[in-house]
């Protein structure tokens, strides 16, 4: 789908980040419309999760504006930025140790709206409402875990540990799902159920999915178009056919390989 | 100048012995990644036992010397690593410190048990090095000069020759390499062929010897023995080791030695009898510890573990309770209930006195161990200043009382709103500090309160305390200290406070905190304010801790700065960690166990030490928590209800195994 049909849900515009002299993000502009899917590839290095850690308020860009909905995101905490519909996954698994399955999405539609004052903890009122368990299982069906739900996640592998993580991050029911590595450490089997889940929740439920993944023929089931990143700098956007024809990308991801 | 370096000299050999521990700390932390809170109470078991030998058994200083420095010293840390840390995951960080803290609280309590009620006095002991008083040499003229001594010379050249050969083991030798390679981890260097279990057993040693000798120089040259001294000892130490962001050795030296001199130059120059030299001056290490961690950004994940085979560690140990036979959990409910009414029934009819006393202390010691329930048990944070709350609530009744007239109970609900405002306060100060960061934050905050608020006498009458008086709770028929009237308050006021965390836990602000303690960044990343919720959480704990402290003030008859000392925050610590940290029933256990195996040890010989073995006692329990996290005396009850639910409903007991691991073959398939 072309950058100019839709929307622009996300707009990142010049984003620079550097830690010491290394410049982990240099300049990089490009949108992400509503309701699209683009991939975020590149090699290793190459900044992707830095640029996710920033749009998401974990690291502050040094220059350039990231927007939302139309929204300027500067000096916005990343709790504010997770209510306006920034929902993510994370390249090394970050679950709750010790809590369920169902706690995890629990957790996750409270803080969507913003619930949980003392108050209402104090008089008892913060027992979950049956439409919150309603929506918590049709996650936990979407991704496929109905059955994990009353586990605690300790007794979990990494396949179901990404696979929370994509439930509870879908809980939030976000606008916009950055998702980093979610096949990392899967199955040929666990990491196609997982673009299916990403594929349908791109078209049933409208969520743009912004993906960073290493496993091109997922990204290729998944996306619409790429944007492919090298050493912080935005080497192409584009189609992802055209992105795998470029021979700049073809070098910086296969290097010697590619041009042979 | 002269004037000033009359002032700044004497305080050099005072930072010579902070910059030993400093230097200590650093050197176990960067080797081993271990926070070592005890090296003041090593500091100080050396000396005391450095000077039970030298004023009791005739010795002479070098050979109790040898002994305590060259032998004891190293050897307790060589036991401390074998024994303790050794056994402790490097990504265990809360266990790490939680046991650094049970051997600060355990080891001064020890030794009365081994050698007795003693009362030392360090000035007679007998200097190894130089005479002390002979006077070798003066600097300056006049008012200012300062003569220097055989203490003076000693403390600073031992002090410089210990450092010059310290900086040439690590910078110039192989196991200095190796030691920097083992804080990563042990694990790694152990695949390149080093033997990391020996060079960390190497730090250790290096590390409990030089607190050794620079307890025995703080004893033996300034005649400063007293546990109070070895406080200080510690968190200036604390404070330069955090200036050094824990990784340079000189700059731990050289902020020590700072802190040192800085210290006497402002006692010089400030007026004697002032509130600022009582308070202020004292206080220098711990507002140096706050600055530190306020500005230096590296010191805000401090013990986030960097070990790259973490991931190999083993998962926990599944929840022996979680797994009960249904029969079984009916019954041990129904018991509790029984063992309940059965105790409410007792200590309003037959009860005798003394064992009424010891309950209705250790139920208004049970408010105060449900704040840490809180904090450390719900939000994983280690507050070291519990005790701090509780004292301001119990401070602030009692000012109301005796200055303005006010009912007692009505101050202490002020007191406890005002110690929900100062934990709010202390919150904020600390939104960017986890684990370690937040720990040594709290101690400071306590340590300041100790010199400043609980050291003036219009706030705390002085150092006795203050009585309170029965006209300040209203009818003084119905307020007998120690009578019903006392248990009716405390079992109703612990009972709420019981209800409030429970209904915290099991609500939306229990489970954000338990996601927190699991990972801070997905939690904020699903929408959930950390900072708020730290702040609510701070704020009950500081409440409740408050109102803790006002029933605790009221059942002991005064309000005394003893009572909310900083080491009384370690041990509510040490405590609750003992039984369990993480269920309410712990706490209560905590406060009533304390009293109850404090009473029971009142029947043996005072030769045991009585109040100091209970404290031992608890450190031992404290020590276990990398095993038992869940409390050792959790873990023992869980033990316990397994074996008897194997005997009684074994049937189903097997139902319930079996069903457990098909729901986990079912996970991991």
């Amino acid at each position: 789908m072309p950058v100019a049909d839709v929307e622009p849900l996300l707009r990142l515009e010049g984003v620079c980040k550097s830690f010491g002299g290394i410049k982990a993000v240099h300049t990089i502009t490009f949108d992400v419309g509503a309701g699209e899917s683009v991939g975020l590839v590149g090699p290793n290095g190459a900044g992707k999760t830095t640029l996710f850690n920033c749009v998401c308020g974990q690291l502050r860009p040094e220059e350039g504006d990231i927007f939302f909905d139309g929204l300027p995101l500067a000096g916005v905490p990343t709790y504010k930025r997770a209510r306006l519909g920034i929902g993510r996954t994370y390249q090394r698994v970050e679950v709750f140790t010790d809590m369920t399955v169902r706690d995890h999405l629990m957790v996750a539609e409270r803080s969507r709206r913003g619930e949980g004052s003392l108050w209402r903890d104090l008089l008892n009122m913060s027992k979950p409402r049956p439409e919150e368990m309603e929506r918590v299982d049709a996650t936990l069906e979407l991704v496929g875990i109905s059955h994990l739900a009353d586990i605690s996640v300790n007794a979990l592998g990494l396949g179901h540990c990404r696979l929370v993580e994509l439930a509870r991050a879908l809980a939030t029911e976000p606008k916009i799902l950055l998702a980093d590595e979610p096949s990392s450490g899967l199955d040929l089997h666990e990491t196609a159920e997982v673009a299916a889940v990403l594929r349908t929740v791109q078209r049933e439920r409208g969520t743009a999915v912004l993906l960073v993944e290493h496993d091109l023929s997922m990204v290729a089931e998944v996306v619409d178009r790429a944007v492919v990143m090298d050493l912080g700098s935005m080497l192409f956007a584009g189609t992802f056919d055209d992105c795998m024809a470029d021979p700049a990308v073809r070098d910086a991801y296969l290097g010697q390989m590619g041009h042979a | 100048m002269e004037q000033l370096l009359g002032f700044a000299l004497p305080g050099v050999p005072y930072g010579c012995t902070y910059a030993l521990v400093a230097v200590c700390l650093v050197l176990t932390y960067q080797a081993t990644g271990v926070f070592n809170f005890a090296f003041g109470a090593q500091a100080f078991a050396s000396a005391f036992i450095f000077t039970y030998l030298t004023q009791y058994h005739g010795w002479s200083g070098w050979e109790a010397f040898l002994l305590t420095v060259v032998v004891l010293g190293p050897v307790m840390g060589y036991a401390f690593d074998r024994l303790i840390f050794r056994h402790i995951p490097n990504s265990n960080s809360t266990a790490k410190l939680v046991c650094g803290l049970a051997l600060l609280v355990g080891i001064p309590s020890l030794l009365p048990v081994i050698f007795g009620p003693q009362n030392l006095d360090a000035t007679a002991t007998i200097f190894p090095f130089f005479n002390p008083n002979t006077v070798y040499f003066t600097i300056g003229s006049g008012l200012y000069s300062t003569p220097i001594n055989g203490i003076y010379l000693a403390t600073i050249s031992v002090t410089v020759v210990v450092l010059i050969l310290l900086t040439i083991l690590l910078r110039f030798t192989s196991l200095g390499l190796q030691m920097r390679g083992a804080v990563e981890s042990r694990r790694l260097v152990q695949l390149d062929g080093v033997n990391a279990n020996g060079v960390v057993a190497v730090a250790w040693i290096i590390s409990s010897f030089m607190a050794a000798l620079a307890g025995v120089l703080l004893a033996s040259g300034y005649g400063a023995f007293n546990s109070d001294e070895f406080v200080t000892l510690t968190v200036t130490a604390i404070a330069a080791a955090a200036w050094a962001m824990l990784r340079s050795l000189p700059i731990a030296a050289g902020v020590a030695v700072l802190i040192g001199v800085v210290t006497t130059v402002l006692q010089g120059y400030i007026p004697p009898n002032s509130f600022w030299n009582a308070a202020v001056v004292p206080s220098l290490p711990f507002f140096a510890i706050a600055a530190a961690l306020l500005i230096l950004p590296g010191l805000r994940n401090l013990d986030s573990s960097r070990d790259p085979l973490a991931t190999i560690d083993p998962p926990p140990e599944p929840i022996a309770a979680s797994t009960r036979a249904p029969s079984m959990d009916r019954i041990i409910r129904s018991l509790w209930w029984v063992v309940l009414a059965a105790f409410c029934v007792s200590m309003l009819t037959w009860i005798p006195v003394t064992w009424e006393t010891v309950f209705n202390n250790g139920l208004t010691l049970s408010i105060i161990c449900l704040s840490v329930t809180l904090i450390t048990g719900m939000a994983g944070q280690l507050s070291l200043c519990q005790a701090t709350f509780a004292g301001i609530g119990a401070f602030t009744a009692a000012v109301f009382s005796v200055h303005l007239g006010f009912n007692f109970l009505v101050g202490g609900l002020i007191g406890a709103a005002i110690a929900a405002i100062v934990a709010v306060v202390l919150a904020l100060l600390s939104l960017r500090l986890r684990g370690l960061g937040l720990a040594l934050m709290t101690l400071a905050a306590a340590l300041l309160f100790d010199n400043t608020a609980f050291n003036t006498i219009w706030v705390t009458g002085g150092a006795q305390g203050t009585s309170i008086q029965s006209k300040w709770l209203g009818t003084s028929a119905f307020f007998d200290f120690n009578g019903h009237a006392m248990f009716i308050l405390s079992f109703c006021v612990l009972a709420v406070a019981v209800v409030i965390v429970l209904l915290v836990r099991k609500g939306t602000v229990g489970r954000n905190l338990a996601a927190m303690r699991g990972s801070e960044t997905a939690t904020a990343g699903l929408g959930v304010n950390p900072t708020w919720q730290r702040i609510v959480v701070f704020a009950l704990s500081g409440a409740i801790a408050g109102v803790g402290g006002v029933l605790y003030s009221i059942q002991q008859q005064h309000v005394s700065p003893v009572d909310w000392n900083t080491t009384f925050s370690l041990v509510l610590v040490v405590l609750v960690v003992t039984t369990s940290v993480n269920t309410v029933e712990g706490a209560i256990q905590a406060g009533i166990g304390l009293f109850v195996v404090e009473q029971l040890l009142t029947y043996l010989p005072s030769r045991f030490g009585g109040p100091s073995l209970t404290i031992v006692l608890f450190a031992f329990g404290a020590l276990t928590y990398a095993q038992h996290p869940e409390g050792v005396l959790e873990y023992q009850k869980r033990r316990s209800t397994a074996r008897f639910e194997r005997l009684f409903f074994a049937k189903e007991a097997e139902a319930e195994d079996r069903k457990a691991q098909a729901v986990s073959v079912g996970a991991s398939g």
